[in-house]
């Protein structure tokens, strides 16, 4: 998060500071749509991904943790004592992986280019399924680390060969798809109105 | 028109769809998100509330629980998706205040 700010200081130029807007925006907004899955839960994008692709890593992180306290602070949505561990899988993994994966994909080509785009669905999908392994993991070593002496687990019920797989599976089937399809959509759009907006 | 100015009629556009995030899973009968159970939820999931969880739940009171307005758990789909419609919309507008003062604090000027 220091290292964040401290990053931003130096590259956040007041001209980003409506992409910066907008990308919070954009996550907060995403977030709200839940999608349901077999099995009787939800699920839902983040948009991660397109939102490094706009302003840089750094800058990602602090606008997804902004989107990510205001939905827990004010509609106890995900929950305030989670949100070290949803910025850490939302805000820091997602964005860092897809956008270096984004990053690799697209060396050489120019901003316009079909292969950026690609880029940044693949980048997406990757993103988005690599913070929902982690987020698993989280929720499955819980009941490991933390249970009462009649062994219930205090807060996850679930350990680790539920939580990865309930996990994983949702982001690699779904939620990492329509993540894919939104950066892929928005980023051909900003090609045709601005190839400079995109990094 | 300027490109930012299209991407905030963007937002515009998914404030006024987002009702959809609420009716999807109201029409399937899908509830949380895997792992951010409420209480009632976690009780019918694992049999019993985890004894954490059950102390943490009333640290923070939201003062728009789910994105409704309190006591509004029982109000009909419509309204519900009215109030969904009005919490993005002020989630929006101090995400942007947030930012902006964010941005004041961090960014150079050129």
């Amino acid at each position: 998060m220091v290292r964040g700010i401290q990053d931003s200081q130096k590259t956040l130029k007041s001209r980003q500071v409506p992409y910066l807007a907008f990308s919070a925006s954009f996550v907060f907004i995403i977030m709200m749509f839940n999608i349901p899955i077999p099995g009787g839960s939800t699920g839902h994008a983040v948009g991660g991904t397109l939102v490094a692709i706009l302003v840089g890593p750094w800058a990602a992180m602090i606008a997804i943790t902004v989107a990510l306290v205001i939905q827990a602070l004010l509609f106890g949505d995900g929950g305030v004592t989670a949100i070290g561990a949803n910025c850490f899988n939302m805000a820091f993994v997602l964005p860092f992986a897809g956008y270096y994966i984004y990053r690799i994909i697209s060396i050489g080509s120019p901003k316009g280019s079909m292969r950026r785009a690609i880029g940044g669905a693949i980048g997406s999908y990757f993103g988005m399924s690599i913070a929902a392994l982690f987020t698993g993991i989280e929720f499955g070593l819980q009941p490991i680390l933390y249970h009462a002496a009649d062994g219930r687990s205090l807060y996850c019920p679930y350990a680790l060969n539920v939580a990865v797989p309930m996990m994983l599976s949702g982001h690699i089937f779904l939620f990492g798809w329509i993540e894919a399809v939104a950066t892929f959509l928005v980023i051909k759009y900003l090609q045709k109105e601005d190839p400079s907006v995109i990094l | 028109m300027k490109t930012i100015t299209k991407l905030w009629m963007l937002i515009i556009i998914l404030i006024i769809l987002a009702p959809l995030g609420l009716i999807l899973p109201e029409y399937f009968k899908a509830g949380s998100a895997w792992g951010e159970w409420g209480i009632d939820e976690i009780r019918q999931l694992a049999g019993y509330v985890p004894m954490g969880l059950e102390k943490l739940a009333s640290l923070w009171n939201a003062p728009m629980p789910d994105y409704a307005f309190k006591n509004w758990e029982k109000k009909p789909l419509p309204a519900m998706g009215i109030a969904y419609i009005i919490s993005a919309a002020a989630g929006v507008l101090i995400v942007v205040v947030v930012i902006l003062i964010i941005g004041k604090l961090l960014a150079k000027k050129e």
